[in-house]
């Protein structure tokens, strides 16, 4: 019988016959799930002489922590920087399509915008758990405005600000409301941005260096200031230069306080950066590495003209310019893409490339103690892999509810019609869980 | 009379009447052997002096059955266990209650139950497991722990019911309630069939350190110098990490047992071997114990005979015809109860 329910009454999952990605390795073990948090099966059998309801076969797959992408501007036609009035429906629209690209948290991205765009969409932006609905909103990423005038890339003009006249009380009234901001990227070299830097952390806002010329020294007064974050590494920044490494000399600097770790996003889409510069950025510093899609509002969609905030874009494969120029403006490359690329042009192991993506932007938002790992107690949110890195299934547990497949692809579950009374289960019949009748009883 | 101690001195005494004249100093196995080897033969009594005449009572025997090295110790260790749960038929009132050791000797035999109830050949869902020994104040969840060698190396890879499993708790605020709690426990699970055990290079078995008695029942212990100075491996090398005191069955909660079989491979544990079957019954090798125990049976690899007399070897090895037939031929769960029944009627001594 299951679980003698000294701790609960809910059902126990186990995932057989897999390679779970625990402590940096590729481990054969199982994967147990209760009440949308990995489970210790030792403690479950020790303490409860509990085992499992349901077991799932895998099939030999991997299973990774979910991913997470803390730079994410839009997708399937909806623009995050873009004000309108179903703004919710647009969000909830992207966090279901990115499951399928194994994203389970991700932080949506508003590029430089004029403070009535912020005003009107961040009161709209909720963090939240996700479900089956979708990923889960960790809160905005704002990208801008406080960015370099020759760096602004594909960030409109008439709209980036400085910190001149009231440095921290200029970046509230630009923005409004702090509650759901989670990432602000902002260019250290402007005059009072070490103040605004050390008001943001305080209040557990991730800072992030970007769309800058700042040179290195600035860049490590930033990191003193509280700065733990580089937007997309190579670019919109200064380049590396051996007597001014500028912020990517970051990677390797000596100035950066003790148990602090700097992390770097990059876009590994083949497009943003040459694989030889993501390898050098993965060789300097493999612990930082942080992979984001900084995908676009035509991720999804069909080759063509999209709008990206203020501006007109055109895609063209993975491509995607500001229309009529060759100036580089998003990608629409998925995470899983990202991933399998990195892999390839890095040579790296599994682990580390399946780290990349979910346990250092965890690390970097502070939240590795619940996402980004297959830790027990930790947030139930994993991939089913194959072993070339393609997404076969998402899952994502919610707090307090049963386990919720994402996807429709049907897994046979194998256990014995014993004296237990379990059967077998497919997707389908997860998802109606209420009418499963072997642990009713 | 008892078939008593293995005296060397009786090599010098007058042959028994009624066995073959071999000036052979082991005269409890000469009774067996004789029996055994005469296919319906007639069985042969232990006189006062230890001489062999008449007919014996019922099986009081020892095997020594040595293979020739570790993957074929554990081996057919795992198909006598195999065969024992397989042919008892266990159901659900009906429980094999199996006694378990840790440590490196029985890792190979536990795969290799693993694999056979991964092939579907055995089950353990009706199987109930005591374990011998557990460590005084480390965590239950310490990967050294015997609950994480348990979990890790057997319990989490087959099928048996967690209340089934039975583990002495090192950390139990009344430490020898707990072990007469155990030894409770035990009892109503109706005693055990199969102990299996392993031998420390001291001759312990469990925790049982020389000088335990050989009546001992469950309780704590505090550890030798040799087994800490053997255990400390397991925990990087510091021996200020390796726990001083533990539970264990005593030798007399292992003596209970219906069966005891002993693992024993390495030349590391030669002399204890030696020590265990060719001298005394001595509680400063409290293996020695199972001497006098009706149903033992010793598996060892042809390092752990290396301190063992010739003839000794000679004369087992001999005998490995009749003591293959204990696990040929191997029974399977998969078999149906009717098959089984009318297949044919396995050795048994």
């Amino acid at each position: 019988m299951p679980s003698n329910k000294s701790v609960s009454d809910a059902p126990i999952f186990q995932f057989t016959n897999c390679r779970i990605l625990r402590n940096s390795q590729l481990q054969r073990e199982d994967l147990w799930v209760r009440e949308g948090k990995i489970l210790n099966p030792e403690k479950l059998f020790f303490d409860e002489k509990g085992f499992a309801d349901i077991q799932l076969d895998c099939k030999d797959s991997i299973i990774a922590p979910g991913f997470i992408d803390v730079q994410i501007n839009g997708g399937f036609g909806v623009d995050f920087s873009l004000a309108t009035d179903d703004f919710k429906s647009g969000i909830n629209l992207v966090s279901q399509k990115i499951l399928s690209h194994g994203v389970t948290s991700f932080c949506p991205t508003l590029v430089t915008s004029p403070p009535s765009v912020y005003h009107k969409v961040l009161p709209q932006i909720s963090i939240r758990n996700g479900g089956a609905h979708g990923a889960g909103v960790l809160g905005a990423h704002l990208e801008g405005p406080f960015i370099s005038r020759e760096k602004k890339g594909a960030h409109p003009e008439h709209c980036l600000r400085t910190f001149e006249s009231g440095a921290f009380q200029d970046l509230l009234a630009t923005y409004g409301a702090l509650d759901c901001i989670r990432i602000v990227t902002l260019a250290p070299e402007m005059k009072r941005s070490g103040e605004v830097i050390e008001e943001l952390t305080k209040r557990g806002i991730c800072v992030s260096l970007g769309h800058s010329v700042a040179n290195l020294s600035q860049a490590e007064e930033a990191v003193q200031h509280g700065a733990t974050f580089i937007t997309h590494l190579f670019n919109a920044m200064l380049p590396f230069h051996h007597r001014d490494p500028g912020i990517v000399g970051l990677l390797t600097s000596d100035k950066i306080p003790t148990g602090r770790r700097v992390f770097y996003g990059m876009i590994s889409d083949g497009i943003h950066t040459n694989p030889a510069a993501l390898r050098i950025a993965h060789r300097a510093h493999p612990k930082g590495m942080v992979l984001v899609t900084d995908a676009i509002a035509g991720m999804g969609l069909a080759p063509g003209r999209h709008t990206l905030g203020q501006q007109v874009i055109e895609i063209d494969g993975l491509n995607t310019y500001i229309a009529g120029t060759k100036t580089l403006s998003g990608s629409v490359a998925t995470m899983d893409t990202c991933v399998r690329h990195f892999l390839e042009a890095t040579g790296c192991t599994v682990e580390k490339a399946l780290e990349a993506a979910s346990l250092h932007p965890a690390q970097l938002l502070g939240i590795e103690h619940k996402k980004g790992t297959l830790d027990y107690d930790s947030d139930a949110d994993f991939l089913m892999l194959d072993d070339s890195l393609h997404v076969q299934a998402t899952y994502i547990a919610a707090a307090a509810s049963s386990l919720q497949p994402c996807l429709q692809r049907v897994h046979q579950c194998f256990a014995d019609k014993g004296e237990h009374g379990r059967d077998h289960h497919t997707v389908d019949q997860l998802e109606r869980w209420g009418s499963c009748p072997s642990w009713n009883t | 009379m008892t078939p008593g101690a293995l005296n060397r001195d009786l090599a010098i005494g007058p042959k028994p009447a009624g066995v073959c004249a071999r000036s052979f100093p082991v005269r409890r196995w000469a009774a067996g052997r004789a029996a055994r080897a005469g296919r319906g033969g007639p069985r042969c009594r232990l006189s006062r002096d230890g001489h062999v005449t008449g007919v014996e009572r019922a099986q009081v025997t020892m095997k020594l059955i040595i293979l020739e090295n570790y993957g074929q110790t554990s081996e057919w260790a795992a198909k006598f266990i195999r065969n024992r749960i397989v042919q008892f038929s266990p159901g659900p009132d009906k429980y094999f209650t199996l006694g378990l050791p840790t440590g490196s000797t029985p890792l190979g035999c536990y795969k290799k139950l693993i694999e056979y109830y991964k092939n579907g050949d055995l089950s353990f869902k009706y199987v109930k497991t005591f374990n011998m020994d557990e460590y005084v104040g480390l965590p239950r969840d310490h990967p050294e722990s015997y609950h994480s060698f348990m979990w890790n190396n057997f319990f989490k890879h087959i099928d048996i019911s967690p209340e089934n499993t039975h583990i002495l708790d090192g950390n139990a605020a009344d430490l020898q309630a707990e072990c007469d709690a155990f030894e409770g426990k035990i009892k109503a699970a109706g005693g055990i069939r199969l102990f299996i055990g392993g031998i420390g290079p001291d001759g312990h078995i469990a925790f049982n350190e020389p000088g335990s008695s050989l009546v001992s029942r469950t309780r704590v212990k505090t550890l030798a110098m040799d087994t800490i100075l053997a255990n400390a491996r397991f925990f990087d090398g510091d021996l200020s990490k390796v726990p001083t005191m533990a539970l264990t069955v005593g030798v007399g909660t292992v003596m209970d047992a219906k069966e005891v079989m002993i693992l024993i491979t390495g030349a590391h544990k030669a002399f204890a071997l030696y020590k265990a079957i060719e001298e005394g019954v001595n509680h400063m090798w409290t293996v020695s114990a199972f001497q006098q125990h009706p149903n033992t049976v010793f598996v060892c690899d042809e390092d752990a005979t290396l301190e063992l007399k010739v003839k000794t070897v000679k004369y087992f090895k001999g005998l490995m015809l009749v003591h293959n037939k204990l696990v040929e031929p191997l029974y399977s769960m998969k078999e149906t109860g009717a098959e089984r029944s009318q297949s044919k009627k396995p050795y048994s001594d």
